[in-house]
């Protein structure tokens, strides 16, 4: 796969990787040929399972590593051979990493204090970004002392204090709770915004990739499988992988019958069954595919003209959500479907063992390369 | 169930050993000594004849000597003696008496006379030092030297152990005061008659000490006698003092470049004491007449180069058992090594040694 | 206040009447398992501690057996300058005749001879002749030895038959009665263990302070390296603990003496002369070469335990903003690793400060420590009392420094591991 086709072209890159690969055991590549521009401003995601490798592109953004193979620039210099220190750039840790023989005072003089600045401008800026993260009044509690979110806005503040235009934050919400975690994504997208900074992200959780960034690089197997903003990466997955780790999917496997006028392409399922779909690839006829349709497309019970696609089926499972029903059903054969329907008092007879039919739009189902489980 | 039948059989088995551990009916002795070569010596000459002729008799080894007289007292604190003889050196031997910790043996009924009918006490004479010991074996402290590193220039009197111009090098010496404080009167010109008085007096101590400073930054103590025989082997002194039995054994037995320079040789006695409230009182006294009589202490000999404490026995001392040679002339109380020799004044030294003890420390400790 | 006692369970009882039977079984559960270790440390720690103390002040022996002379003497004025008078010595005659019968009259002589040489002899002569005496037994006694003419023994009977002495305690501190009986500076030339103690407390800061360096690093490596490489490294750390004292010594002898495989080594190399071959051992280098080896992984072991649990990441955040290495480890790891520095060096220093086998084998004389003259009064003087009190002293100067460590670090910032 090209993965200079990849995303968008930035021009005047803030942050370039190029070429850049990474091996720890001269084995095998953890990284592998890594081209990515980051814009200034820009607040890019990596997102990817663990061991796809963003973790190490952060780590080598950072100087913790070295790159294998390849160069990193930033503002147009290359930093391969800078040292961490001297790079200047803010970095935020998973577990914090907050000095716990410090107040958090001193914390956040550390950076000020290694800079040499006089200690009215240190306590300046100090009060600043404690002011900035809503923590004003604890300079003189320790780490240990703190919660879960007050040590992570510390964390941001500590990063931000000696004002760098780039800050890399690795997973810095994943021992957060889930409600906590949603309040530091809007609280960090706005010290973003405010501040102008260049962010580089790197988590696991898709969804807080999705709320958060100006664009996404989601990471599998090394290589970059697609970058793209929030909503293409949703809407128009390039590959079966980005379809299935980005937001939930229904995927179809079959092959390719035969190419459709508008790119739509006919596909053969298990059960003799056909469907059209779009053929975003360009695969070939007679190639293996998996096609994939987000559970909010399917229409349930669909009028003929409705929908291009239709098949009967069975409800195998139906959960209750509150504002809206998950249906599970069974259709060509033993393919399974999720949908999801609107709470409405018509629907209250959809329970198991209703038969139903499902149908959806062509162009909302995108037959993709045949999906590999991670 | 299981457990029940268990437990059965455990108490089964454990009442069967216990009648065959009281069939056999022995008397275990529990005997401390030295250990090593001398605890050896003993085995030989004493012990296995000993169980030989009383089956009955077990005799078992401890070799905690060294720690005897402290152990002997926290047993007797505790009041339960374990030990049924112990082999101490005559200064010791003295300390447990005077504690109440030792039995006062009544020598010519316990012990047997000579061959010759001479009662035991005459033919121990002088060397009964104390009313709860019976000396065994006259033993002295005195000197190696590497014959190698002293060149055409051996040292021949106690004097030149203290001229490191005619000698120079390391001196390995015993950490304690007993024996090097009239050694240094001696070296320094006291006669021996005077030593003990001079030592009485203030002045006395001082001309021994200064005479000690002389040598001191080239001297290693030693506390064990086995340290001066592995520092001469090993080059570390030219010479040094040590047990007479313990140099017999390095220059005899392992033929190292040593010999030995006998003038004024320390004699001291080692012996037995019965520990007062002994187990086996009794058997203890039986075995002590057989192993202190004119014989045995002569055997002993055999096996170690210490002078039998006997008068009686000294003509019956023969050859080395294993090494086949003459042990009369390696033994201390041989006319040729006895030329000049001093025995301590126990008495003297009980009363000063707590004092003296402590200024040694002090003065090796500056 | 009144809202807590009217809290009563359904059926009526109060409250904490309940919970405390509740809770009573899981209590009794909880000390029973505690039991057995508080029995041993009873009988094994705090018992003989306890008789260590008692002993350090205790002097019932010689109002023991000589009970009628030591209240006979309670009337006579040792200020008078005169001998004690005639009842004294007639109640010595009566408790002599009794003692020498059982035995027991050469333990005061030894006892007494602690205080001033002599008493032994005069104790044991006159005890063996304490059957013939006749009154006046004044003139009898003198007959026997003239020291009792001295008031100086005299002085000291009537001070030591005391049933609490401090003669113990001042004599480890090198204090003593002069001839008046006065509490004097012991002269010069008898000063032993207050230098003992500055020494042992010197060289085993010393011994600390190495361990801290040499251990620090090895830690941080063993801290950092793969599990299957840190478990091997930590067995060779572990070898020492696995050979005999008395063997390892052996061979730090053969290394380190002056014909010793180091010096040779030195000689051939051309690092020394042949004549100037290094004295390493039988001296204090030799005590400190040893047991730093020895004592090195008590240091080792707790700084590896703390610095195994600081996250790399703290380094990381150090270097990201903007520290370089040296800044960073300072300012950053360091201080994390106070704890187990701490822990490491209070177990190294409470070992080396009461260390006696080594120092005793590879000291010489200027590698003694204060351990081995306690040892030396245990099994070869047998004056426990000197020993006890000796034995207070570094207990109470241990329990000084840790309060003292307690009050600067702080006790709970500490880490065993």
């Amino acid at each position: 796969m090209d993965n200079n086709s990849s995303g968008d072209a930035v021009k005047n890159a803030f942050v370039q990787f190029k070429d850049v690969q990474k091996s720890y055991d001269g084995e095998v590549l953890v990284v592998k040929g890594l081209n990515l521009d980051i814009a200034k401003g820009e607040f890019l995601t990596m997102l990817g399972p663990s061991g796809s490798g963003k973790s190490t592109c952060l780590m080598m953004l950072a100087g913790f590593e070295m790159p294998t193979h390849g160069e990193i620039l930033l503002g147009g210099k290359s930093i391969t051979n800078i040292a961490p220190h001297h790079r200047g750039i803010g970095m935020v840790f998973q577990n914090y990493a907050l000095f716990p023989h410090m107040t958090i005072f001193e914390n956040l003089a550390f950076p000020l204090e290694v800079r040499k600045m006089s200690s009215d401008q240190i306590k300046e800026k100090v009060s600043k970004a404690l002011d900035m993260v809503r923590m004003g009044g604890f300079e003189s509690r320790r780490p240990g002392q703190l919660s879960g979110g007050q040590a992570q806005r510390i964390a941001v503040a500590r990063a931000l204090v000696f004002e760098p235009e780039l800050i890399l934050m690795d997973e810095p919400l994943g021992a957060l709770d889930k409600q906590l975690r949603e309040q530091m994504q809007y609280e960090i997208k706005h010290i973003h915004e405010s501040l102008g900074v260049t962010v580089v992200y790197v988590t696991h959780d898709q969804s807080e990739a999705l709320t958060m960034s100006d664009r996404v690089a989601v990471f599998n197997d090394g290589i970059i499988q697609q970058l793209a903003t929030p909503e293409v990466l949703y809407e128009e997955p390039k590959n079966a992988f980005v379809a299935q780790f980005i937001g939930e999917n229904n995927k179809l496997e079959g092959k390719i019958k035969s190419q459709l006028e508008n790119n739509l392409c006919e596909v053969e399922l298990a059960g003799d069954q056909v469907v059209t779909a779009l053929n975003v690839q360009n695969r070939e006829v007679g190639a293996e595919t998996s096609m994939s349709i987000r559970p909010e497309r399917v229409v349930l019970n669909p009028q003929e003209n409705q929908v291009d696609n239709m098949a009967s089926g069975k409800i195998v499972e139906s959960i209750y959500l509150g504002d809206h029903l998950r249906l599970n059903v069974r259709a060509f054969g033993e393919q399974e479907f999720v949908m999801k329907v609107p709470n409405a008092t018509e629907h209250s007879s959809l329970v198991e063992g209703t038969d139903v039919g499902v149908g959806w739009r062509s162009e909302d189902c995108r037959a993709l390369d045949p999906f590999i489980p991670i | 169930m299981f457990h029940k039948k268990t437990l059965a059989t455990i108490t089964i088995s454990a009442a069967l050993a216990a009648t065959s551990f009281s069939a056999s009916a022995e008397t275990e002795m529990v005997v401390v000594s030295w250990g090593g070569a001398y605890t050896n010596s003993q085995q030989k000459a004493y012990h296995e004849p000993y169980m030989a002729e009383n089956s009955d008799i077990k005799i078992i080894n401890d070799d905690s000597a060294a720690e005897a007289v402290a152990k002997l007292r926290a047993m007797n604190e505790a009041g339960n003696v374990t030990w049924s003889l112990v082999d101490a050196v005559a200064s010791d031997a003295i300390r447990l008496c005077d504690e109440g910790l030792a039995e006062e043996i009544d020598f010519d009924t316990v012990l047997a006379a000579a061959p010759d009918g001479t009662p035991a006490t005459e033919d121990f004479g002088e060397l009964i030092v104390s009313d709860c010991f019976i000396p065994q074996i006259v033993y002295s402290t005195t000197f190696g030297y590497r014959t190698d590193l002293v060149g055409d220039n051996p040292p021949a009197s106690i004097a030149d152990v203290f001229d490191l111009e005619k000698i120079p090098g390391k001196r390995a010496l015993e950490k304690r005061p007993i024996g090097n404080l009239e050694w240094a009167l001696l070296a320094d010109g006291v006669p021996v008659e005077e030593v003990y008085d001079t030592l009485e007096t203030e002045e006395g101590l001082d001309r021994a000490f200064a005479k000690l400073d002389t040598i001191k930054d080239q001297v290693i103590w030693w506390e064990k006698g086995a340290q001066t025989p592995q520092l001469l082997a090993d080059g570390e002194v030219v010479m040094g003092s040590t047990y007479n039995g313990r140099l017999f054994s390095v220059i005899e037995e392992e033929k190292q470049p040593i010999a030995m320079m006998w003038d004024w040789q320390v004699f001291d006695l080692d012996g037995w004491i019965v520990p007062k409230g002994a187990p086996h009182m009794e058997e203890v006294m039986k075995y002590l007449k057989f192993a202190t009589d004119t014989q045995r202490l002569a055997d002993q000999a055999k096996y170690i180069s210490y002078g039998p404490a006997r008068a009686s026995s000294a003509p019956m001392v023969g050859q080395h058992a294993d090494l086949g040679i003459d042990m009369a002339p390696h033994m201390p109380t041989n006319p040729e090594n006895a030329k000049n020799t001093l025995l301590y004044n126990y008495e003297w030294w009980a009363d000063n040694r707590d004092d003296l003890d402590e200024r040694f420390q002090a003065w090796l400790a500056q | 206040m009144s809202t807590a006692e009217a809290l009563v369970t359904a059926d009526g009882t109060p409250l904490k009447v309940s919970l405390a039977r509740a809770t009573r079984r899981s209590k009794i559960r909880a000390l029973m398992l505690v039991v057995p270790l508080f029995v041993f440390i009873l009988i094994t720690f705090f018992i003989p501690i306890g008789d260590m103390l008692l002993r350090s002040f205790q002097n019932e022996l010689v109002g023991d057996i000589l009970p009628k002379t030591v209240k006979a003497l309670e009337n006579w004025d040792e200020s008078s300058g005169e001998l004690p008078d005639e009842t004294v010595f007639t109640a010595m005659a009566e408790d002599f005749k009794v003692a020498a019968e059982n035995k027991t009259i050469g333990k005061v002589g030894l006892r007494l001879n602690y205080e001033k040489s002599g008493f032994s002899s005069l104790f044991r002569k006159s005890g063996r002749r304490a059957k013939k005496l006749e009154p006046p037994y004044k003139e009898a006694f003198l007959e026997i030895d003239k020291k009792w003419n001295d008031l100086e023994y005299w002085r000291i009977f009537k001070r030591e038959s005391a049933k609490f002495t401090k003669s113990y305690y001042l004599a480890a501190l090198d204090v003593g009665y002069d001839e008046a009986g006065n509490i004097a500076m012991k002269p010069e030339e008898k000063q032993i263990y207050l230098n003992l103690f500055l020494r042992t407390l010197k060289l085993s800061l010393l011994i600390t302070a190495l361990c801290i360096i040499l251990a620090y690093p090895v830690s941080y490596l063993l801290s950092t390296l793969p599990a299957n490489k840190s478990n091997l490294l930590l067995i060779l750390v572990l070898l020492p603990f696995w050979t005999s004292l008395l063997v390892r010594t052996t061979s730090w002898i053969a290394l380190l003496q002056q014909e010793g495989v180091l010096n040779d080594l030195f000689v051939w190399l051309g690092i020394v002369s042949d004549d100037g071959r290094l004295a390493m051992i039988h001296n204090q280098t030799g005590t400190i070469i040893a047991m730093t080896h020895i004592l090195l992984p008590f240091m080792i072991l707790p700084l590896y335990s703390v610095m195994k649990t600081i996250p790399p990441s703290y380094m990381r955040a150090a270097r990201s903003l903007g520290a370089t290495p040296l800044t960073a480890f300072v300012r950053v790891y360091m201080p994390n690793t106070v704890a187990g520095i701490g822990a490491g060096s209070i177990l190294v220093f409470i070992l080396a400060i009461g260390y006696y086998i080594t120092p005793a084998l590879v000291g010489g004389t200027e590698g003694t420590l204060i351990s081995n003259l306690i040892a030396y009064h245990l099994s070869t003087s047998l004056n426990w009392g000197l020993a006890a009190a000796l034995g207070t002293i570094l207990l109470g100067l241990v329990l000084f420094l840790y309060l003292m460590y307690d009050k600067i670090v702080g006790i709970d910032n500490m880490k065993l591991g």
